[in-house]
């Protein structure tokens, strides 16, 4: 089975690329694949008939349960003829229906391959999640062929209001099989029986959603607006997916689900409504309609209804009324779908008001229309007759509570069907020989070629041929039934039940609908008030329009374009959810000391600095502000014994003031807009939020500690297992250095990032001409214009003298790192000061010459360094960031245990040297003209 | 942790707030900067204090991984801030300004004003009439 599935999807996909050179002979090689299809099945239909079930399994994702299961009893055999059989006959169909001239012919090919491939696994499939795949493929391929002419807007919506709804309903499905296969314990369909819970408010949930899924693709009531909508698609297309093969996917689900949930509360009632509202309110649409084709789709619809009533019963004499109506329907409804294609080509119209007459040349096609008709109608002989009795047969005996109803509306629903089916018949055939007789308006239509009715005859002759010799069908009726419910006694089908009660029904039937076709004026006259009712059109079109509304109306409250709204909305949210939380387990762990005299001038300073960067109204002045702060943070560092922190701290501050002034110099030097009082309010509120969560977490969090820290151990390990001595060093290059080699990896992207932007912002106020060139704000800058800037002698000289002394300290911090303060973190900021010392004396040009290589080099080279001494352990064997070592003992230094780890440092340290000098690289002036 | 440095971060995470929740580019970086220092004094102050983690320097050594922690956190805010500067200095040199402006479209949007590409169009030609009066 797996096979032959690949074998549609590989011959669908192929047929998309490349059948456009095959024009209309794409259809004949795209039937090759379903007519494999269908001679395999027959090969299969004798075990299959004796109740045998052939199953496949193969694993897919172990892990989580999922795997490819497929299984062919009688109803999977049933339905894989149908859609391979009548898939067959329809490719051949289209292959004269289109003209050698229409465009992407192997593409709508290719699509209806692919479609019946995904259908006959729908059916197949004995895994829920399969059957869920296989059956959102359904909706996408009738998406693609509804929408087949893509230059048409009305083609569009309707396959637009297809996928919608069905896609929608499938959701749900994907819910309730979920709900369903986590209740019973498995997704496999023939195991859900035995395990599933039959009752209790989830099962009630999933079966709703799944029935949902059902209704949705078989267009009942009211969901059912789509499938006359997607009458847009080509005839061939709507005579396959739209009465054939997708729109019984929900009917055969229904079918599969029936005889376990029958007894569910949700089921039966709900099934029924559906189905009986769906069966008369379809059939009344039916005989208003003037365009054939529409009719046949509001038939359609009647007949889902019909068939959604018989499988949703649940007793075994309506699952086989059901069964054979569905077969029955498939082959009138295909036949019928054709007649109209054929029609609608020859004559150009399907309008019943304006059909041509047609000669006897014609008559095969009015051969296949009359038993089709007569089968819809359920004449005698025919097997929608057969459908019928049984139909009256199983409801004659109460088999459930308001089956009597039930009866009622079946038969007058099924009055309707033989009114609709005499007015195709009427409409197409007789009525333009009529008006011949009085216009004398006979127009010579030539007749179809024996391949373009071939295949409606074929669906013809089997409706009689099934319904005249029954026994055939009987044996893989009967088999079905058993399949789905394998407690169900064998009903069996007759052709002629004697003078019974059912006989009497359908007699009142067809009498019924002779009467309504013989009154068609003044019944026409009472649909017409059906036209002021709201229909399922208008509700899915306002449907549409109050999602698009409402999600506007959300999209522009959630996404205002705000940013201060945005940062307000996320910061008062990470204060108060984590306060919320602490709350509801609210320990007060009692205040703890107030703190240390020497902290209380520097949490001072603190405080004052960052109140001054927030407070002065000078941009300037504020760096300088946070500048401050920085160093506060700084001697927080010294007293709290964390001498790398310190040193860290204070090169970072002074290259981001250094970073600041290039950036603020350009920019106006004051902030010039005062935001009004209600907003500032607003922001101090959020701030205090802000603080008084951050104030209560601190102090609950570190009294709440119960765990011994882990730096604990990686004391204790940090000699013998990282030979260094300073254990922050120790962590960052190889307790942690994984962590190390991500943050530096965050540097170099953040660093290419900054220069980017500047440069792209370069070149767009180039780009806008020097007329306009922005003007520096400040003029005693005199930045970004040519004028050239005095080199000062002092300066250059202290530079030339210092620059190669913090390059060795910076240097000496790399190399001491692993056993005293330092590490390449600190050796590359100092390293980067030295480039801005340089920078200050002499600009670009000076820092250019001093770094001897480009920023992106040293900062490339740097990580990749450190990412190939991470992995370098691998190649032999290790894991990653594994460190060997050695002790040697250099002049300078003294003896230092020189590790692996040390050339990770090295990449840290360059890495560190290229994001400062890529800072200077996006902000430092390229036109500064340095005059020695 | 002490009830001073606990404070001293509250007030360094709320002057921070104060500024990132403004329109300059420059104060937003400033109060992220801000920001930044109080969540380091948070990581510093979770662990032991003590002498410099050197062994064998002395037998209370201060907790070494908040410092690891914290030492990585200043060096990306370096490289944040350059990031951030680099807007900065791209939306001067666009705009003349360091101001983050309402976005356009979401400002339009929220007004209810017609987008460029209406696609509601699409949706309502499905709605001819199916039912043609006989």
């Amino acid at each position: 089975m797996l096979v032959i599935l690949a074998a549609f999807a590989v011959a669908g996909l192929l047929l998309v690329v490349l059948g456009r050179r095959l024009g209309p002979a794409a259809f004949l090689v795209a039937a090759i694949v379903p007519a494999i299809s269908v001679v395999w099945t027959c090969a299969q239909l004798g075990a299959v008939s004796n109740g045998e079930v052939l199953s496949e399994h193969t694993s897919w994702v172990g892990g989580l349960g999922l795997s490819l299961d497929f299984r062919l009893d009688a109803m999977a055999a049933t339905m894989t003829l149908i859609v391979s059989g009548i898939g067959v006959l329809t490719l051949v169909y289209a292959s004269r229906y289109f003209t050698a001239d229409t465009p992407d012919l192997g593409r709508l090919a290719g699509l209806l391959v692919l479609f019946a491939g995904a259908m006959v696994g729908v059916v197949q499939a004995d895994h829920l999640l399969v059957l869920y795949t296989c059956w959102e493929i359904t909706s996408v391929t009738s998406y693609l062929l509804i929408g087949n002419r893509y230059t048409d807007a009305n083609a569009r919506a309707a396959a637009l209001q297809a996928l919608l709804i069905t896609g929608a309903g499938g959701l749900a499905m994907l819910g309730g099989f979920v709900l369903l296969g986590h209740s019973a314990g498995t997704y496999r369909l023939s195991e859900l029986a035995a395990k599933v819970p039959t009752s209790g408010p989830t099962i009630t949930i999933a079966l709703v959603l799944v029935l949902l899924g059902a209704f949705t693709k078989s267009a009942q009531y009211p969901f059912h607006a789509w499938l006359p909508a997607a009458m847009a698609a080509p005839t061939p297309v709507s005579a396959y997916l739209h009465s054939a093969a997708m729109v019984k996917a929900g009917v055969y689900l229904v079918a599969r689900l029936s005889p376990i949930f029958a007894g569910a509360a949700v089921w039966r009632p709900s099934v029924l409504a559906v189905g009986i509202v769906t069966m008369v309110v379809g059939g009344l649409r039916a005989l208003r309609q003037q365009d054939l084709k529409l009719l046949l789709a509001f038939g359609t619809v009647s007949q889902l209804g019909f068939m959604m009533v018989l499988f949703g019963a649940g007793t075994p004499a309506m699952t086989t009324a059901g069964w054979i109506l569905l077969v029955a329907h498939a082959m009138f409804k295909a036949a019928l779908f054709m007649v109209v294609g054929i029609l609608d080509r020859a004559t150009g119209t399907r309008d019943l008001r304006y059909l041509p007459a047609l000669d006897r040349r014609w008559r095969w096609v009015e051969v296949a229309t009359v038993i089709s008709v007569a089968s819809m109608a359920g004449l005698p002989l025919a097997l929608g007759f057969i459908a019928k009795e049984a139909t009256y047969e199983a409801l004659i005996d109460r088999p459930f509570a308001g089956s009597a109803f039930v009866a009622a509306v079946v038969v007058s629903g099924s009055m309707l069907t033989v009114a609709y089916a005499i007015r195709f018949w009427w409409g197409a055939f007789v009525a333009p020989r009529r008006r011949v007789k009085t216009h004398l308006t006979a127009v010579a239509t030539p007749a179809p070629g024996l391949l373009f009715v071939g295949p409606a005859l074929c669906l013809a002759a089997a409706s009689i041929v099934l319904g005249v010799a029954l026994a055939l069908a009987d044996r893989l009726g009967t088999a079905a039934v058993r399949s789905l419910d394998p407690s169900a006694a064998p009903v069996h089908l007759a052709l002629w039940h004697g003078l019974s009660a059912p006989l009497a029904l359908s007699a009142i039937t067809v009498a019924g609908g002779l009467i309504l076709a013989i009154t068609d004026r003044s019944i026409q006259r009472v649909l017409l008030v059906g036209s002021t009712l709201p229909k399922g059109e208008a509700v899915y079109l306002s449907l549409l329009r109050a999602v698009g509304a409402t999600s506007r109306r959300v999209t522009g409250i959630v996404q205002n374009g705000s940013l201060p709204i945005y940062s307000g909305v996320i910061l008062a949210t990470a204060a108060i959810l984590p306060t919320a939380t602490m709350l509801q387990k609210w320990h007060w762990p009692g205040w703890p000391s107030i703190g240390a005299l020497d902290d209380a001038p520097i949490a001072a300073a603190l405080v004052v600095s960052a109140l001054g960067a927030a407070s002065i109204r000078r941009r300037f002045s504020a760096a300088l502000f946070l500048g401050a702060t920085g160093y506060a943070m700084a001697g927080l560092f010294v007293v709290y014994g964390a001498p790398d922190l310190a040193l860290t701290q204070v090169t970072v501050e002074t290259l981001s003031t250094v970073v600041f002034v290039l950036v603020l110099r350009r920019l106006p030097d004051r902030f010039e807009r005062q935001s009004s009082l209600q907003r500032r309010a607003v922001r101090l509120g959020i701030a205090g939020i802000v603080g008084v969560s951050v104030f209560v977490f601190a102090i609950v969090a570190a009294a709440s500690r119960t765990a011994t820290p882990v730096s604990e151990e990686m004391i204790s390990r940090s000699v013998p297992d990282g030979h260094g001595r300073n254990v922050v060093n120790v962590i960052l290059v190889d307790f942690r250095g994984l962590d190390t080699l991500g943050e530096i990896t965050v540097l170099a992207a953040a660093s290419i990032g900054a220069v980017a932007l500047a440069r792209v912002g370069h070149r767009a106020a180039a780009e806008r001409g020097e007329r306009d060139a922005p003007r520096p704000a400040v003029d005693h800058t005199a930045s970004s214009s040519h004028t050239v800037v005095p080199r000062i002698v002092f300066v250059d000289v202290s530079v030339q003298v210092i620059f190669h002394v913090v390059l060795m300290a910076s240097l000496w911090l790399l190399f001491a790192g692993h056993n005293q303060p330092g590490g390449g973190f600190v050796g590359g900021l100092l390293a980067g000061s030295a480039f801005a010392l340089r920078y200050i004396a002499g600009g670009m040009a000076e820092v250019r010459r001093h770094a001897r290589f480009r920023p992106w080099t040293v900062l490339g080279a740097g990580l990749l360094l450190a990412a190939a001494m991470a992995a370098f352990p691998i190649v032999r064997g290790g894991a990653v960031l594994d460190v060997a070592s050695k002790s040697v003992t250099l002049p300078a230094f003294g003896t230092i245990a020189m590790s692996t780890a040390i050339v990770f440092d090295i990449g840290v340290y360059l890495t560190v040297v290229g994001v400062v000098l890529m800072a200077f690289e996006a902000f430092g002036d390229e036109r500064e003209e340095v005059r020695a | 942790m002490t009830v001073l440095l606990a404070a001293t971060a509250a007030a360094l995470f709320a002057i921070g707030t104060y500024l990132v929740l403004q329109r300059k580019l420059s104060r937003i970086i400033i109060g992220i900067g801000l920001m930044t220092h109080g969540a380091n004094v948070l990581l510093i102050t979770s662990g032991r204090r003590g002498d410099a983690p050197i062994i064998g320097e002395s037998n209370s050594l201060s907790d070494p991984l908040p410092q690891a922690l914290a030492l990585t956190a200043i060096v990306i805010t370096f490289a944040v801030t350059t990031l951030l500067l680099a807007l900065a200095y791209r939306s001067w040199l666009l705009t003349h300004d360091d101001e983050v402006e309402d976005d356009v479209g979401d400002r339009a949007v929220a007004r209810g004003l017609p987008l460029a590409e209406d696609e509601e169009n699409t949706l309502t030609t499905s709605s001819t009439s199916r039912d043609s009066a006989p």
